[in-house]
C-alpha cells in the first residue's frame, strides 16, 4: 500500500511540475492581453499596429516603427549570423579535428551563449558603434543628421544580434548535419564527388529542415533580445529609411518607457507586449512544426 | 573465354586498423568483364579488401595500407587522382543508399558533380543508366518523385544505375542483396549477369548460392588472407584447401 501511494505521489508531483510551466505561460499571456487590449479597442487594431507615430504625450500609440525596427534588426542579424553560423556548423561537423573542437571551439561557443546580454551591449557601444560612426561620418548626406551618423542604429544592432544568435544556429545546425546518415556521404564520395561537393549537394540539403529550424530559433532569440539592443540601436521611434538609421525594437520600447509610464501609456506598452508575444508564438510554432516534420522523416 | 585481360591486381596488400591487421599480403588478379565473388565468414576482410579498391578506406582514421593495388597496371594509390579512380571504380553498398532527392537527380548526381550540365545529355544518361539497371520501365513515369518512395529492391537497382551513370569500368558490390527479399535478390543477380559483358564486377557475398550462381571466379577469404582463388566451378566442386571445403559445405562461417 505505501508503495502504491508513493507511486501516486510521484505522478502527482511530476504532473504538478509540468502544470506550473503551462500555468505561468497562461498567466503571463492573460495578464499582458488584459492590460494591453484596452488600447487596441480604444484606438482600433489598424491604428495601433500600422500607426507611424509613437508619441505617448499626445496619445499617439502607433507601433509600426517598432514593428519595422524589430524586423529590420532581426533580418539584419540573420543575414550576418546565418551564413557564419551554418558555415561554422559545417566546419565543426565535417572538418575540424575532434580535439580542437572539444578543447577550444565548443567551450568558446558555450561561453558565447553564456555571456550576459548587457556585456554584448557594452562591447557594441565601445567597439561596434564608434566604428560605424566613423563610417557614417564619411557619407556626406548622413554626416549632419544625428539619427544617421551617431553609429547607433540598425547596423550596430544587427551585428551584435548576429553574434548573440550564433550559438543557437551553430549548435542546432551542427546537430542536423551530424544526423545525416553516413550512407549518403559514402554514396556520394564513392561516385567520385569531392568532400565539398558531398557537403553542399547532399549533406546540407539532407540537413535542410534542421538548419531551417536553427534559423527560426535564432530568429526567435533575436526578436526577443532587449538589453543589448537598447544599448546600441539608438532607440528613436522612427521608421528607418537607411541601415545607418537609429531604430527602436518592440522589446526596447517596453523596457525604455515602462519605468516612467502611467495610465494609457502603460497600457500601450502592454499592447507592444501583445504584438511581441504573437510574433514569438508564430516563430516558435513554425520552428516546432519543422522540427516535428524532421523527426517524422528520420 | 580463358584469355581474359587482368583489370585489377594487387601485390602483397596489407591493411591495418590501428594495430589490428585486417588484410595479410593479399595477391589477386581480377579479370576484366568477369564477375569475381569474394566469400568468407564475417570479419575475414573481404569487405575491407573491396573498399581498398576504390579507396573508401581513406575515410576511416588510423588505417594503414602497405602493398600495391593496380588498375590497368597503374597504381591506385599513386598514379590516380582519387576522384578519377572512383569514377572508374564505382561502388554499390550493402544497404541501398539513394540520396533524399528525386529519382532523376539521384542518377544525374554523378554526371553533374563531374561537370556535365547540358540537359539533353543528362536526360540521355539518366534513361540509359536506368535501362541498364532494368529499372526504367518501373520508374519512367515518376522520375521527379523521391527515390525514397521506391521499394528496397528498386532502391538498390537505382543505386546501381547511379553508379553506371558515371560510366565506370569496375563495379564493386558489397553484399548488395543482403537487405533484400528473394525476388529482389534474383533481379539483382540477373542484372549482374547482364552487366558483366561491359563491366568488371567484384561482388562480396555471404550467400554461397549467390556466389555460385553469379560469379566466374571466386576468392575465399579467411582471417585477412586469400585461402583459395580460382574458377567458381572449381572452388565449389573441387576445392583444393580443406578450409574452403569446410566453409562452402557450411561447416563454419
Amino acid at each position: 500500500m505505501p508503495r502504491k501511494l508513493r507511486e501516486r505521489a510521484y505522478k502527482i508531483i511530476l504532473f504538478a511540475s509540468a502544470l506550473t510551466a503551462l500555468l505561468v505561460i497562461i498567466m503571463i499571456g492573460g495578464f499582458i492581453f488584459k492590460e494591453g487590449m484596452p488600447v487596441f479597442s480604444k484606438y482600433g487594431l489598424p491604428q495601433v499596429l500600422f500607426g507611424g507615430k509613437w508619441q505617448p504625450s499626445t496619445q499617439l500609440y502607433g507601433l509600426w516603427p517598432m514593428i519595422i525596427g524589430s524586423i529590420y534588426l532581426t533580418v539584419g542579424a540573420l543575414i550576418l549570423g546565418v551564413p557564419l553560423g551554418v558555415l561554422t556548423a559545417i566546419f565543426l561537423a565535417e572538418l575540424a579535428p575532434k580535439r580542437l573542437v572539444a578543447l577550444v571551439i565548443r567551450p568558446a561557443i558555450e561561453l558565447l551563449a553564456g555571456i550576459p546580454s548587457v556585456v554584448y551591449g557594452l562591447f557594441g557601444m565601445v567597439i561596434v558603434v564608434p566604428a560605424i560612426r566613423a563610417l557614417a561620418s564619411k557619407i556626406p548626406a548622413y554626416a549632419e543628421d544625428p539619427l544617421l551618423s551617431s553609429g547607433y542604429g540598425i547596423i550596430a544592432g544587427s551585428i551584435i544580434l548576429s553574434i548573440m544568435i550564433l550559438p543557437t544556429i551553430i549548435n542546432i545546425s551542427e546537430d542536423a548535419i551530424r544526423s545525416v546518415p553516413a550512407e549518403y556521404k559514402e554514396g556520394s564520395l564513392a561516385l567520385g564527388a569531392t568532400h565539398w561537393q558531398t557537403i553542399y549537394k547532399v549533406m546540407i540539403p539532407a540537413a535542410g529542415s534542421g538548419i531551417i529550424a536553427a534559423v527560426i530559433l535564432g530568429m526567435g532569440r533575436a526578436i526577443g533580445e532587449t538589453m543589448a539592443i537598447i544599448m546600441v540601436a539608438g532607440n528613436a521611434p522612427i521608421i528607418p529609411d537607411s541601415i545607418f538609421s537609429s531604430v527602436r525594437s518592440l522589446t526596447g520600447n517596453i523596457a525604455i518607457e515602462m519605468a516612467y509610464s502611467s495610465g494609457e501609456h502603460t497600457q500601450a506598452l502592454f499592447a507592444t507586449g501583445i504584438v511581441l508575444f504573437v510574433f514569438i508564438m508564430i516563430v516558435n510554432s513554425f520552428a516546432l512544426r519543422i522540427i516535428k516534420r524532421r523527426v517524422k522523416n528520420a | 573465354m580463358d584469355n581474359a585481360q587482368i583489370k585489377i591486381h594487387t601485390k602483397d596488400l596489407n591493411l591495418f586498423y590501428g594495430d589490428n591487421q585486417a588484410l595479410k599480403s593479399v595477391n589477386i588478379q581480377v579479370e576484366e568483364k568477369r564477375v569475381t565473388a569474394l566469400i568468407g565468414p564475417s570479419g575475414c576482410g573481404k569487405s575491407t579488401f573491396l573498399k581498398t579498391l576504390n579507396r573508401m578506406n581513406d575515410l576511416i582514421p588510423y588505417v594503414k595500407i602497405h602493398g600495391e593495388i593496380y588498375l590497368d597496371n597503374l597504381n591506385c594509390y599513386q598514379d590516380y587522382d582519387i576522384v578519377e579512380l572512383r569514377k572508374r571504380v564505382g561502388m554499390v553498398f550493402q544497404k541501398p543508399n539513394p540520396f533524399p532527392m528525386s529519382i532523376y537527380d539521384n542518377i544525374a548526381y554523378g554526371p553533374r558533380v563531374h561537370g556535365l550540365k547540358a540537359k539533353a545529355a543528362l536526360h540521355d544518361i539518366v534513361e540509359r543508366s536506368l535501362r541498364k539497371a532494368a529499372l526504367w520501365e518501373e520508374v519512367k513515369d515518376r522520375l521527379k518523385h523521391s527515390a525514397l518512395g521506391l521499394s528496397g529492391g528498386q532502391q538498390q537497382r537505382l543505386c546501381i544505375a547511379r553508379v553506371l551513370a558515371v560510366e565506370p569500368e569496375v563495379v564493386l558490390m558489397d553484399e548488395p542483396t543482403s537487405a533484400l527479399d528473394p525476388m529482389a535478390t534474383l533481379k539483382i543477380e540477373d542484372l549482374v549477369q547482364e552487366l558483366k559483358s561491359n563491366y568488371t564486377i567484384i561482388i562480396v557475398t555471404h550467400n554461397m548460392q549467390q556466389a555460385a550462381r553469379t560469379s566466374d571466379r571466386t576468392a575465399f577469404f579467411l582471417h585477412g588472407e586469400i585461402v583459395e582463388y580460382g574458377a567458381t566451378e572449381k572452388i565449389f566442386n573441387v576445392p583444393k584447401d580443406k578450409r574452403t571445403e569446410d566453409y562452402i559445405t557450411g561447416r563454419f562461417g
